[in-house]
């Protein structure tokens, strides 16, 4: 069985990579990779009260849906969203967790409201305005599949538009050392059911066995490792070489993902 | 949608491991709330505590996955012969094309609170045997789960806060009717811990009683754990008349605030319409309304008007977490538990703990226990960020 979606909007950002055109270009070779840190905006789409209360992930998490969904034109009031992410607010946890193990365990209200997974969804809704639907996932290493296939199940069984927000911030120590993920990484992507002037490719997935693509770059090959949304890095660069092909990305240990990837144009 | 089945499906919290005594607290109208005296915790608030969580072991296999939340999920597992019923419907359907989907909040987050406590004086570091992938991370208990049972298809957390595992029939639902499953485990487990207890407080959102939900004089919630667990599939030719079925699903989101429901549920009343059209019924369909109802004055408020709004005065209603505690991310699979043993049994249980109604409630609350035929209940779960999901469950018959 397999699944099949249009992408009409892609959103990028994380080390060494700005944004899409940006990261289109280096994953086609036009443009060496070189690694920097992750540049996290505050969002402007958010009221002044909500934006001072945004962390890392939630800058990052609006960051890329608000790319990918500027670039598709996508009405925001119809948009389905998916949410997938390897943890949620990992300096908010450390700071809970940091007063928790002290006597006084005095856990701010604020920081408690946002450590939820949800947290960058809430804040996407608060800041469309858009009602419908968010779906928030979490599956560790193997989230951006997880994201991936939620997206494109709801995109063709409910004909519905969906946003996918696949994206991974760091911790800090002493839990980075647990789980080492080097920088903030996300990647967005909307999917229709149906082709449009709007369509850059037809996306087909289906489960496989065989083992996942890696990325000739050794710079990107090494981001792909460290962060899990970078794992959907096989499927951008097919997108930006703009011909058809197949890759298979990285998902749980018993399957992977096998993406068909047709141009639009 | 097309209606799925619940072939198998078990729940344990505080009012008792498994459907048996679950549904002997529901009858006899009792809660499973106590004083908190859960770990070191120092807070005048009630808690639902699963006896026996610390007691449970994993199959020595497991033995990194081990931390209160997942010793929950295999005590949850091991009831009602659940964990047979999904190993033997792995085997039937084959491993590649049945799902994992578990709602939680906050997984094995009490690993973490605990490690923090063994920091190394000088370092700063955590302790060597604390492993956060398969404990901490919000993704351990369906990996703990999905191995259980060597399910070799899709596995995910959903973790949208209290809505979780009422998601994940959602999305579960659209798996399998895409094709890319045959079968789903779904379900939720979200244990006690230091970070909700003291968070819920932190915002003056948990009750000093025991929680009291659409009562003039709630005040607030009381933290409760569970694991309940479901097993779904394509409704086959021939059920039994009481065979229950999943209705309908409806999701939606506020867009109003990241901890305070829009004020006048209208989020609520959409999840709940995406329902009622989901499953092809109108709002005089529905016998019996399984609330959020956690028992904070806003929430019940907002979900009343919600519910007014929709199905008008009469319906009946009440919510089960005034026996149960808010089991946070279990608690939208707990409730369709609960909302399957109405059906079945023909009861719909009276809120535990509240006197008096708040009379500027217009939703029809019922305390007492009523006996009468079921044949359609919806259930409510909202969280945190305006997450909202309203499921609807029938007899087959």
């Amino acid at each position: 069985m397999k699944l099949s979606a249009y992408v009409d909007g892609i959103g990028v950002l994380g080390p060494g990579l700005a944004n899409w055109p940006e990261c289109a270009q280096t994953l086609g070779g036009e443009r060496s990779y070189a690694t920097a840190p992750t540049v996290l905006a505050v969002p402007a789409m958010l009221p002044p009260a909500e934006r001072r209360r945004t962390g890392r992930v939630v800058k990052l998490a609006l960051a890329v849906a608000l790319e990918a969904t500027t670039a598709a034109a996508a009405d925001l009031q119809k948009l389905a969203s998916v949410f997938s992410s390897s943890s949620s607010d990992g300096h908010i946890c450390h700071e809970i967790c940091e007063a928790l193990a002290q006597s006084s365990r005095e856990v701010s209200p604020t920081r408690f409201s946002n450590s939820v997974h949800n947290a960058s969804a809430g804040y996407w809704n608060i800041g469309t305005g858009s009602m419908t639907e968010s779906n928030v996932l979490c599956a560790f290493d193997a989230s951006f599949v997880a994201g991936l296939l939620e997206s494109m199940t709801q995109a063709a069984v409910d004909e519905t538009s969906v946003l996918l927000v696949a994206y991974d911030t760091e911790y800090p120590p002493p839990l980075h050392a647990k789980r080492p993920i080097p920088d903030a990484f996300g990647i967005a992507l909307v999917f229709s059911p149906t082709q449009s002037t709007r369509s850059i490719a037809k996306l087909e997935v289906a489960l496989t066995e065989q083992s996942a693509d890696t990325l000739p770059d050794a710079g990107l090959e090494a981001l792909r490792r460290a962060i899990p949304a970078a794992r959907g890095l096989p499927l951008l660069r097919l997108l930006a070489l703009g011909e058809p092909g197949n890759c298979v990305l990285d998902y749980l240990d018993v399957c992977r993902a096998a993406v068909g990837v047709e141009p639009c144009h | 949608m097309a209606p799925l089945w619940l072939r198998a499906y078990t729940a344990s919290s505080c009012i008792g491991r498994g459907i048996a005594p679950t549904l002997e607290s529901l009858e006899q109208h009792r809660s499973g709330l106590k004083p908190c005296d859960f770990e070191t915790v120092d807070l005048n608030t009630y808690i639902g505590e699963v006896n026996g969580v610390d007691a449970q072991r994993l199959p020595p296999e497991f033995k990194d996955f081990d931390c209160r939340n997942n010793r929950l999920a295999e005590l949850a597992l091991r009831q009602d012969g659940f964990l047979e019923a999904a190993q033997s419907a792995v085997a039937r359907w084959g491993r590649k094309r049945v799902g994992v989907f578990i709602g939680t909040s906050t997984a094995g987050i009490l690993q973490t609170e605990l490690a923090f406590r063994q920091r190394d004086p000088s370092s700063g570091a955590l302790p060597d045997d604390f492993l956060y992938g398969p404990t901490h991370n919000t993704f351990s208990v369906a990996d703990y789960v999905r191995r259980r049972f060597a399910v070799a298809g899709p596995a995910v957390v959903v973790s949208s806060a209290c809505a979780s595992s009422a998601k994940v029939f959602g999305s579960a639902r659209r798996m399998i009717e895409a094709g890319l499953i045959d079968a789903a485990l779904v379900g939720g487990t979200d244990s006690l811990c230091l970070t909700t207890l003291y968070g819920f407080h932190s915002l003056q959102l948990s009750s000093p009683l025991p929680c009291r939900p659409f009562d003039a004089a709630r005040d607030g919630i009381s933290i409760g754990e569970a694991g309940a667990f479901a097993w779904l599939e394509r409704v086959p030719d021939s059920l039994d008349r009481d065979a229950i079925l999943l209705r309908g699903v409806g999701e939606s989101s506020d867009a109003y605030h990241m901890s305070a429901p829009h004020p006048e549920g209208l989020g609520a009343r959409r999840a709940m319409q995406n329902a009622l059209d989901a499953a092809g019924l109108a709002s005089s369909d529905i016998d019996y309304i399984n609330l959020h109802g956690t028992g904070t004055p806003s929430n019940d408020r907002s979900e009343s008007q919600a519910i007014t709004s929709l199905f008008g005065p009469t319906t009946p209603c009440s919510s089960t977490k005034g026996a149960t505690g808010h089991t946070l991310g279990a608690a939208g699979a707990l409730e369709a538990v609960i909302s399957a043993l109405a059906i079945i049994h023909g009861l719909m249980p009276g809120g535990v703990h509240t006197t008096k109604v708040d009379s500027t409630l217009t939703a029809h609350y019922i305390r007492e226990n009523r006996r009468a035929a079921v044949a359609t209940v919806l259930s409510n779960s909202f969280g945190f960020g305006g997450t909202n999901c309203s499921l609807i469950f029938g007899a087959a018959g």
